[in-house]
């Protein structure tokens, strides 16, 4: 894998910040968007613009064509069954609260419970809280080891037969945890529930097999993966997906219409109320071409040495506090002695580097942390231990900075 | 080392007052009025408590977490509208959230003291919410204060 090739293919990177060389780490919060992903989406808006589904004309099933074809890429991608389980969402947001409407509002009663982990990010614990409120279950957390990490034990002890939802991240946002998914799933069916996970930060980084994982729904976004925002997934096994009432209702998901009632299409097209995310899917299809061209084994390796070197060079800054257990993601959560991570992040974007400041949608998590924000440097295919190296030298400006003016 | 830019947003005055900031603490009793403000965007957080006193801000306390623009703007501001009257108090706030937006802004004849130091915030769009929290709750508290 050529770094330095992979990153002529973003343009963005190529420009200066505050008068030094972009060094974008801010890839968990959004990626970056490659030229083929651009060129795909003014090819459909400049050639093939339509809507689907309906137009007699060519250029209506153009359209029909690109979006369709985009869902079977998808399919391959994540190794589902069929593309009747894949679903266009707006994003993982939006994919978590259909299943929480649709699914468990109508299958869950009083008493039953919601399994989720503290490290979940803010989507997917607010609609599960929603949810618990309006059909009186509960909600459980499993303990987080010191690490960060969630053990199959503490999973075992907290799953009951009252759990009908375990809801988990497959890589945490903020510690880079990746949870051990199959494992879970294979305890949650034991008992009779059901698992959604949030891939929002493991499908642009790793191989996705829904089938292998046994997960009954999987969701994330087109927009941390390479392609545009506005568009995820929701992925569901049919065998529940048939079963679940539509949450937004209108043009496009209907069969037949009256008066008084109305029936609706066959999956996937019942939950896709309304002219769908055409270009969205259409550029998402292009992203995973451009993914599956480099090797989701080569980006999962490029990136664990990332975090690895990141690790160690972090230790060579005195008061840099790192989060998170040793096997992680490509990402590195932090917090400089005495120094606001507001603060940290203003120093390194004047020497050109962007990262995250702030709770990171895990106030939960924060707590967990026992701090109210963290600093966090992410890193994707086009990252090298070069930016790493100019992370490093920009901390140590910035201790340096504000030593000098404390 | 070129900071610059930096040195225009810490002013050695900021950095005076997020290591040593003044009336920070909370006030014994109940003579007072206070306010909990955060920016969900970033996590920041204040606690205020005003005393007023016919129309006029006799005290101000405050506690809190964040950045060192949020939490030395705090301390400024609580130094600031000590002894204002509300109308002057918000009058000022209204200025302080137009100096550090980049408006041209009429100080004169007004004492501002420290709080000019924070104009450096302009040049850091992503900053200014961090440097109004604390006047704004300023503004919610004598606001629910002038209503009674």
């Amino acid at each position: 894998m050529d770094v330095k090739e992979i990153q002529k293919d973003f343009p963005i990177l190529n420009q200066e910040i505050n008068g030094h060389p972009l060094v974008y780490l801010d890839s968990a919060a959004t990626s970056q968007k490659p030229l083929p992903v651009i060129e795909k989406l003014n090819e459909y808006y400049s050639m093939h613009n339509s809507n689907v589904h309906r137009g007699v004309h060519t250029l209506g099933n153009r359209a029909t064509e690109g979006y369709e074809g985009a869902r079977e890429k998808v399919r391959r991608f994540i190794h589902a069954k069929s593309t009747k389980e894949i679903i266009f969402t707006r994003g993982t947001t939006t994919s978590i609260n259909t299943v929480a409407y649709s699914y468990a509002r109508t299958n869950l009663t009083e008493g039953d419970e919601i399994v989720l982990t503290p490290m979940e990010h803010h989507s997917n614990i607010i609609p599960w809280q929603q949810t618990a409120k309006a059909v009186g279950a509960q909600l459980k957390y499993l303990p987080l080891q010191s690490d960060g990490t969630i053990s199959l034990d503490a999973v075992e002890k907290t799953i009951s037969d009252r759990t009908k939802i375990v809801a988990m991240g497959h890589v945490s946002n903020v510690l880079g945890t990746i949870n051990p998914i199959k494992e879970v799933a294979e305890i949650a069916h034991r008992n009779g529930a059901i698992i959604l996970v949030d891939g929002a930060q493991s499908t642009p980084h790793k191989r996705i097999d829904v089938q292998d994982l046994d997960c009954d729904f999987y969701t994330f976004s087109g927009h941390k993966m390479c392609g545009p925002s506005g568009v995820g997934v929701l992925y569901g096994k049919k065998e529940f997906l048939e079963n679940m009432e539509p949450v937004e209702f209108g043009g496009e998901m209907i069969d037949f219409v009256g008066l008084y009632d109305s029936t609706w299409k066959e999956l996937p097209w019942k939950f896709e109320g309304g002219t769908p995310i055409i270009a969205g899917a259409i550029g998402l299809g292009a992203a995973i071409d451009y993914l599956e061209d480099i090797g989701l084994e080569n980006i999962d390796k490029h990136e664990q040495e990332l975090a690895a070197y990141a690790l160690e060079q972090f230790q060579t800054i005195d008061g840099a506090e790192v989060y998170g257990p040793k096997d992680r993601a490509g990402l590195v959560t932090f917090n400089l002695d005495g120094i606001h991570p507001h603060d940290v992040a203003t120093v390194l974007d004047q020497e050109g580097i962007a990262v995250r400041a702030g709770h990171h949608c895990a106030q939960p998590l924060m707590k967990w942390l026992n701090v109210t924000a963290t600093a966090r440097a992410s890193f994707y295919l086009y990252n090298t231990k070069e930016d790493i190296d100019i992370l490093v030298t920009g901390l140590q400006k910035t201790k340096e900075f504000f030593g000098d003016v404390f | 080392m070129s900071f610059n830019n930096l040195d225009t947003l810490y002013r050695q005055v900021i950095m005076d007052h997020y290591k040593n900031p003044r009336n920070r603490g909370t006030f014994d009793g109940e003579d007072y009025l206070s306010v909990d403000m955060n920016n969900p965007t970033c996590g920041d957080r204040i606690h205020l408590q005003l005393q007023v006193e016919d129309g006029k801000v006799t005290d101000a306390r405050f506690e809190g977490e964040g950045c060192s623009i949020s939490m030395s703007s705090a301390s400024m501001m609580t130094q600031a509208i000590k002894g204002k009257t509300i109308d002057e108090a918000v009058k000022l706030s209204n200025l302080f959230s137009d100096m550090i937006q980049g408006k041209k802004v009429d100080t004169e004849g007004l004492n501002i003291g420290d709080i000019q130091a924070l104009e450096g915030v302009s040049k850091f769009p992503a900053r200014v919410k961090c440097a109004t929290l604390a006047w704004k709750a300023m503004e919610k508290g004598v606001g629910e204060e002038s209503k009674e």
